[in-house]
């Protein structure tokens, strides 16, 4: 893959990849640790015709991400949790209308105001169900500077493929991370943009919402010719209200279904020194790299240590958990939250014995904490 | 030759979810006929909708069509003119919808001046769950949720959007339909944010308990409630003190629009102009 060396910090590397994937719009709301994402698209989206606009709070940024996106638009919002928190029942109708969009939330100290300015993985849990009702969220998250580049381009992708929202957890700690970073060069992003579904047949023979029972909608942009409606409503093969049982039933099972038997399309992960491991540490976002440093150290040890990093969340790679949990008896899950993604592994594993190494007071973790932790508990 | 609806509706939607009698069809058809006036073609159109009532106006035209969430048509409407400007939106909502929980767009929507039509239907009431209190309920009037008498100060929408910036504010009730087609088309017209709050019955929900409970008497009240700006404007305020006048409110062609002001932005960011500053702006603070 050919590649550009840059150097930048990681809520600018979320905001260039946006662009460079083809995102012409962004709505959102200043929300510390993630405002200077919007900072950057505020330059570089006028430059190129697009339009970055400031709403009047959270809710509205997302609403007019999803308007945007609904006549055809890739979008994007930035946000950290207490915007998840509001823009939540939206998201909702993102994934009742199938509206694709990117959401980047870089995560601070929870709950409520919790430490704005400081690091936490706490919206681990809420990135699987923001809104209510039943949908398959599709969740990454940036291990490094390279990944918020990256994983904001990947996720254009995936919103188009499976028409839904698409969240991109970034944390304090990376999305300020100022360094360098290898990333693809815009030629290659572009190469690798997958255009949304269209259909090009007569206005009278579409149904946006008629597909298969494991497929998205395919919906074309507004003012093209094809009129129908968008709701967040149950509705029919046009996109119209109904209460139709077996219509119904239909359309929540697709929404499910169009991701959990695609899942092999979004599955992502990073395996470090898991070849000879006997120790299991799992660890994603900025954790990930702390963790690498302490398997370096447990090594000189003599503790043969390896890293299982998701860099897609949501849906977890459980299969693959389970394929090492399987073989694997010490397994640590190393997180800035009380065990959000630990409850996961162990549901994954289908153990209850996973250790945990948790951190809530909104500072980072060194690798020496994990390195003294397993040798504690192993 | 009486005029052909059948162009403009779902009709596979009919007959609508509103009650018999309900204003929302008289509004639904004066809203279709000013369109056809305008000769808009019906691809470059985009109606969105709130919830409530009104909510289920976007689902029965054969237009673009957004059922959004509740309170927040306007943001969507945002997005989507912002995204493309040379297009027409044209938002509904109730009073509940637009004036309680998305108040904060409401008055937003005002002050950026994005064009685009809001209309909000007011009936007085939440209509569709039942009876609830909504901005607009009068003082001293029966609700489900204040049974003993509503205690709650009421909004004025046009007064609302005037000082929240709308380029354009216009009050028309249902009771003249052609009357309520003019002024939605000069609504539609203007360039700029333009607020029509239209003035309609719920007999079922806010006149059950309030002694209006047929649609004429409930008619007979907003007669009673509304006068036009024109009488109104030669009245003392004692007189006008119990009355919402009706016609176009306000009208300002200088304010600049947003999506013009969007484009000189682009500009600037492309290197055609310099930044923008306060001398692009008549009004400086």
């Amino acid at each position: 893959m050919a590649t550009r060396e840059v150097i930048s910090t990681g809520n600018e590397l979320a905001a260039i990849a946006a662009v460079d994937a083809g995102c012409k719009f962004f709505g959102g709301y200043p929300l510390t640790p993630s405002s200077e994402v919007m900072h950057v698209v505020s330059d570089l989206l006028p430059a190129i015709g697009g339009v970055a606009i400031q709403m009047e709070d959270e809710i509205a940024g997302i609403c007019a991400v999803i308007g945007a996106a609904m006549v055809g638009q890739r979008a994007l919002t930035a946000t950290s949790g207490p915007g998840m928190s509001l823009k939540a029942e939206q998201l909702g109708l993102a994934q009742m209308a199938e509206v694709p969009l990117v959401c980047v939330n870089v995560m601070r100290g929870g709950p409520s105001t919790g430490l704005p300015t400081r690091v936490s993985q706490g919206d681990i849990l809420q990135s699987k169900n923001p809104s209510h009702g039943d949908y398959k969220s599709i969740t990454l998250c940036a291990g490094s500077l390279a990944e918020c580049y990256t994983e904001v381009v990947r996720a254009f992708n995936i919103a188009d493929r499976f028409m839904q929202p698409v969240i991109v957890l970034l944390d304090e700690t990376i999305g300020h991370m100022h360094g360098k970073a290898d990333i693809p060069t815009l030629e290659e992003v572009q190469a690798g943009i997958v255009p949304r579904k269209k259909f090009d047949g007569a206005p009278e023979d579409y149904f946006p919402y008629e597909c298969e029972h494991d497929e998205p909608a395919v919906l074309n942009p507004m003012y093209e010719g094809y009129r129908y409606h968008f709701t967040g409503l149950h509705h029919d093969k046009n996109g119209y209200p109904t209460e139709e049982i077996e219509t119904c039933r239909k359309l929540i099972q697709r929404l499910d279904d169009k991701v959990a038997l695609h899942e092999d399309e979004v599955e992502s992960y990073e395996e470090f020194m898991m070849d000879d491991a006997e120790v299991m540490i799992i660890a994603y976002g900025s954790v990930s790299l702390a963790a690498k440093e302490s398997i370096r150290h447990l090594r000189a040890d003599g503790i043969k240590a390896g890293l299982f990093r998701p860099i897609t969340i949501w849906p977890s790679p459980a299969t693959k958990i389970k394929e090492y949990t399987d073989k694997i008896k010490n397994v640590i899950v190393v997180e800035l939250n009380i065990g959000q993604f630990h409850s996961e592994v162990q549901r994954a594993a289908a153990r209850l014995d996973i250790e945990g190494l948790f951190k809530v007071n909104g500072r980072p973790l060194s690798p020496h904490e994990i390195v003294s932790k397993v040798k504690e508990v192993f | 030759m009486a005029f052909n609806y059948e162009k403009y509706l779902r009709l596979e939607k009919m007959p609508t979810l509103w009650c018999w009698g309900c204003g929302d069809g008289v509004i639904l058809k004066a809203f279709v006929r000013a369109i056809d006036k305008m000769g808009i073609n019906q691809d470059d159109i985009c109606v969105v909708s709130g919830i409530g009532c009104s909510g289920r106006f976007s689902s029965y035209v054969d237009f673009n069509t957004v059922h959004t969430t509740h309170g927040r048509t306007i943001a969507y409407a945002t997005g989507i003119k912002l995204a493309r400007p040379e297009k027409m939106v044209v938002c509904v909502a109730g009073d509940g919808d637009a004036l309680a929980i998305g108040g904060n767009h409401t008055i937003h929507g005002c002050r950026r001046n994005i064009d685009m039509t809001m209309i909000i239907i007011n009936n007085f009431i939440y209509g569709l769950t039942n009876s609830q209190t909504s901005p607009t309920t009068p003082q001293g009037m029966w609700t489900v949720s204040q049974k003993a008498g509503n205690i709650d100060p009421t909004f004025d929408t046009c007064n609302l959007a005037i000082a929240a910036g709308a380029s354009f504010v216009a009050r028309e009730t249902m009771l003249e339909p052609k009357k309520l087609e003019k002024i939605l088309i000069k609504a539609m017209q203007h360039k700029g944010f333009s607020m029509m709050e239209v003035l309609s019955n719920c007999h079922i929900n806010l006149g059950r308990k309030n002694k209006m409970v047929s649609a004429m008497e409930n008619l007979e009240w907003i007669d009673s409630i509304s006068i036009s700006k024109k009488k109104y404007d030669t009245m003392t305020e004692e007189e006008q003190l119990n009355l919402l006048p009706l016609g176009v409110l306000k009208q300002d062609l200088e304010v600049r629009e947003y999506c013009d002001m969007y484009k000189e932005i682009q500009k600037v960011h492309q290197g055609e102009r310099k930044k923008i500053t306060q001398d692009d702006f008549v009004k400086k603070i």
